[in-house]
């Protein structure tokens, strides 16, 4: 922009930035596009497509003298297993408030780090636990029984020897 | 006319020779040994790590009173980290097992490993404590009204910041200790999943959810998970910080140096005599750029009255800081060392499992909802701690400890009343439980929302709703505000470290814990 002999504004002034100044705008525009499209792009990076994680799907042989109601928890798992006349089941040993291993007993679960109790069924007795112990998918072939820790079912299901 | 023979090239040489070292000096400070006022001032306008001060220092700055040095000392903390953090990286592994086996070389084995690991654990710690104390400073003293409004801000992220530094730190040594809060940890960051859960919208969606796995990068803490702390603690994390300061400190001095009352001469009085040279030489100064840029410069319109060249004064203030917190940090190194528990153990949690002490009093309110107390509570804190500056748009009492309606009294009777809030609080839930015990059926939303954390801080944002009414003043509910929280968090921290045992349950004493620890 010219300053014309006689006006008035002063140097000091900023100038009005030249309408048709195409190109320093599409620069700016693409820019902008590209940090854009660039910031989405490095979101999109820490989450991998596939986790890596140790296998959630385990099989194990339970103690022939395993009691009704007894808990079973084959070493390095946190999975409780138990039998019954109606069938075999798996419940999570992970608390639901934030995720320390709870203690199984005949009579329910105890959680060491808050105080979380929870009944032999899994249900909220008394701290800050926000739901129930999750139930795991089981199924048995042979005597020998899987569980999947990355499928829960309903609470209760039971699945026979 | 004695005859001077013309000097050989040889010669020529050997006296450039000789005067290269001098030469060397002199063109990297371009100025003289800083030995006059003027030359001092030079030195300090002409060198890049020093400019960051202003040529002169006012001399309300420099009293004691004014900083307690906290804002420096944290500083101070956050080098020692620096070059102790490097140091220790010489030999750290960032893998699961070897993690751990590399951190008990450097404990075991590397010469002064394990005394550069204390320093590094105890300036952290150190940090901390400095950073809370200097943004308590900066409240008491109303340093965060205008023009200051936003580096009031600057500075809540670096408290986020250095947080973030000690709690990712935690996690390398890939002990019992390390593994068990970061699990906690992470989960804390999946607890929004506590309220969608309780109304069933966590299909569709789950911010809780995507917080853990970006933070740990598989649904177990496991190699993922180590590597991304290990990243964010040397690297994001420290650079995050350095250009956060940076702006803070830039800040400061475009705010015109730091917070001083309106009637600072009055207060002050005429220099001692012995206080050297408060104003020998009128200082060159370059008016150029204040003429061209609007807004506040530095100085420019305010004589240089009661101001000393900040070399050496503040210079040597800030030498005397840094080197104490040194000591400070060394001194403990040598008496205590860090710890380092077995190996991690995804199968036994520690029980009790305890977070790093600053975060025991979170750990208390998480016990009681995980959202409310990791996430739902620390925000209002937050929110309402970068609010406070847009709010309080007063004046009375700016740069004056404990400045403002109601004053010391006012604040003297908020942490009384805040101490017995947290304790009443506290002992309600430790004694007979909360709604859980009482209606074993009750939804967790309820819960989530009303327990002991959130009834604390409804009581607290009361009173302080009172204060405003009562003083008609926006800055008294603030230090009434600001107070309790302070009370609340230190009860909450205390209960946390000494009182809470296996099972989270209240203990008088680690002694009283069963199984004999
Ligand atoms: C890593 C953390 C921090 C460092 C290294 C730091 C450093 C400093 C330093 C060196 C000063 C100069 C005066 C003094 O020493 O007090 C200062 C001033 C200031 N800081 Fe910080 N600070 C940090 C965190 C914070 C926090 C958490 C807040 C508050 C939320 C804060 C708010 C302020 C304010 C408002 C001033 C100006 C005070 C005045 O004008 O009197 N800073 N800071
Ligand atoms: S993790 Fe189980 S009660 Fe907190």
């Amino acid at each position: 922009m010219t300053v014309k002999p006689g006006a008035t504004r002063s140097r000091l002034d900023p100038e009005p930035m030249p309408r048709r100044d195409v190109l320093g705008l599409l620069s700016l525009w693409s820019m902008a596009t590209a940090l854009l499209f660039a910031t989405v792009g490095m979101f999109r990076l820490p989450k991998a497509a596939v986790l890596a994680s140790p296998s959630k799907k385990f099989r194990v042989a339970l103690p022939d003298t395993l009691a009704a109601g007894e808990p079973f928890v084959p070493p390095g798992r946190a999975v409780a297993i138990y039998r019954d006349p109606e069938g075999v089941y798996a419940i999570s040993t992970i608390c639901t408030h934030l995720g320390c291993i709870v203690h199984a007993t005949t009579q329910g679960f105890e959680c060491p780090c808050h105080g979380s109790g929870f009944t032999a069924s899994g249900e909220v007795t008394r701290g800050p636990a926000p739901r129930a112990l999750d139930w795991l998918q089981v199924s048995t072939s042979g005597g020998l029984v899987t569980v999947d820790e990355g499928v829960t079912v309903p609470s209760g299901t039971r699945v026979p020897v | 006319m004695s005859l001077s023979l013309p000097r050989t090239p040889l010669q020529v040489f050997r006296d450039h020779l000789r005067a290269a070292p001098g030469r060397m000096v002199h063109s990297a400070f371009r100025t003289g040994t800083p030995s006059t006022d003027r030359g001092r001032s030079s030195f300090v306008f002409g060198n890049v790590f020093l400019h960051l001060h202003s040529v002169r220092t006012h001399r309300w700055s420099l009293r004691w009173m004014t900083t307690a040095g906290l804002g420096i000392a944290s500083v101070a903390a956050f080098l020692i980290t620096l070059v102790t953090g490097v140091l220790l990286m010489f030999y750290y592994k960032p893998y699961p097992d070897v993690a751990y086996d590399s951190i008990k070389d450097i404990h075991f084995v590397v010469p002064t490993g394990r005394f550069m690991r204390n320093i590094h654990r105890w300036a952290a710690n150190v940090m901390v404590v400095t950073v809370i104390l200097h943004m308590a400073r900066a409240f008491y003293t109303a340093s965060y009204r205008a023009p200051r409004e936003f580096n009031w801000l600057i500075g809540l992220a670096l408290l986020v910041t250095t947080l973030g530094l000690s709690f990712t730190g935690y996690l390398l040594p890939w002990d019992q200790l390390a593994f068990w809060a970061i699990t906690i940890g992470a989960n804390i960051a999946q607890s929004p999943r506590e309220v969608t859960d309780a109304l069933g919208i966590t299909e569709h969606f789950d911010p809780g959810g995507l917080q853990r796995l970006l933070l740990l990068g598989s649904d177990t803490v496991g190699d993922e998970a180590l590597i991304r702390f290990y990243l964010l603690h040397v690297m994001l994390l420290p650079l995050v910080a350095a250009m956060l300061m940076a702006v803070h400190f830039w800040r400061i001095r475009k705010d015109g140096g730091l917070t001083k009352p309106a009637d600072v001469n009055q207060r002050l009085g005429p220099p001692p005599a012995d206080v050297y040279p408060v104003f020998t030489e009128e200082p060159v100064k370059t008016y150029h750029l204040a003429a061209i840029v609007r807004g506040r410069t530095p100085a420019v319109g305010s004589g240089p009255e009661h101001t000393v060249p900040s070399m050496p004064h503040l210079f040597y203030a800030e030498l005397g800081v840094l080197m104490l917190t040194l000591f400070v940090c060394t001194a403990l190194a040598l008496v205590s060392d860090a710890p380092l528990k077995e190996l991690a153990n995804a199968q036994v949690p520690e029980n009790p499992a305890k977070a790093p002490w600053y975060f025991l009093g979170l750990q208390e309110l998480v016990a009681f909802s995980a959202f409310m107390g990791g996430i739902g509570i620390p925000a209002i804190v937050l929110i309402g701690l970068g609010l406070i500056p847009y709010l309080d748009r007063e004046e009375e009492g700016t740069g004056v400890w404990f400045g403002g309606p109601g004053g010391w009294r006012l604040v003297q009777r908020s942490i009384a009343f805040g101490f017995s809030a947290a304790l009443i609080v506290e002992s309600i839930a430790i004694r007979f439980g909360w709604l859980r015990e009482w209606f074993p059926d009750i939804p967790q939303l309820v819960v989530t929302a009303i327990n002991p954390g959130t009834v604390l801080t409804l009581i607290y944002a009361w009173y302080s709703v009172w204060l405003v009414r009562r003083y008609g003043s926006t800055r008294a509910g603030a230090l009434g505000l600001f107070t309790c929280f302070l009370c609340g968090f230190i009860v909450l921290t205390v209960i946390g470290t000494y009182f809470r045992g296996p099972n989270w349950e209240f203990f008088w004493s680690p002694a009283d814990w069963p199984g004999g620890h």
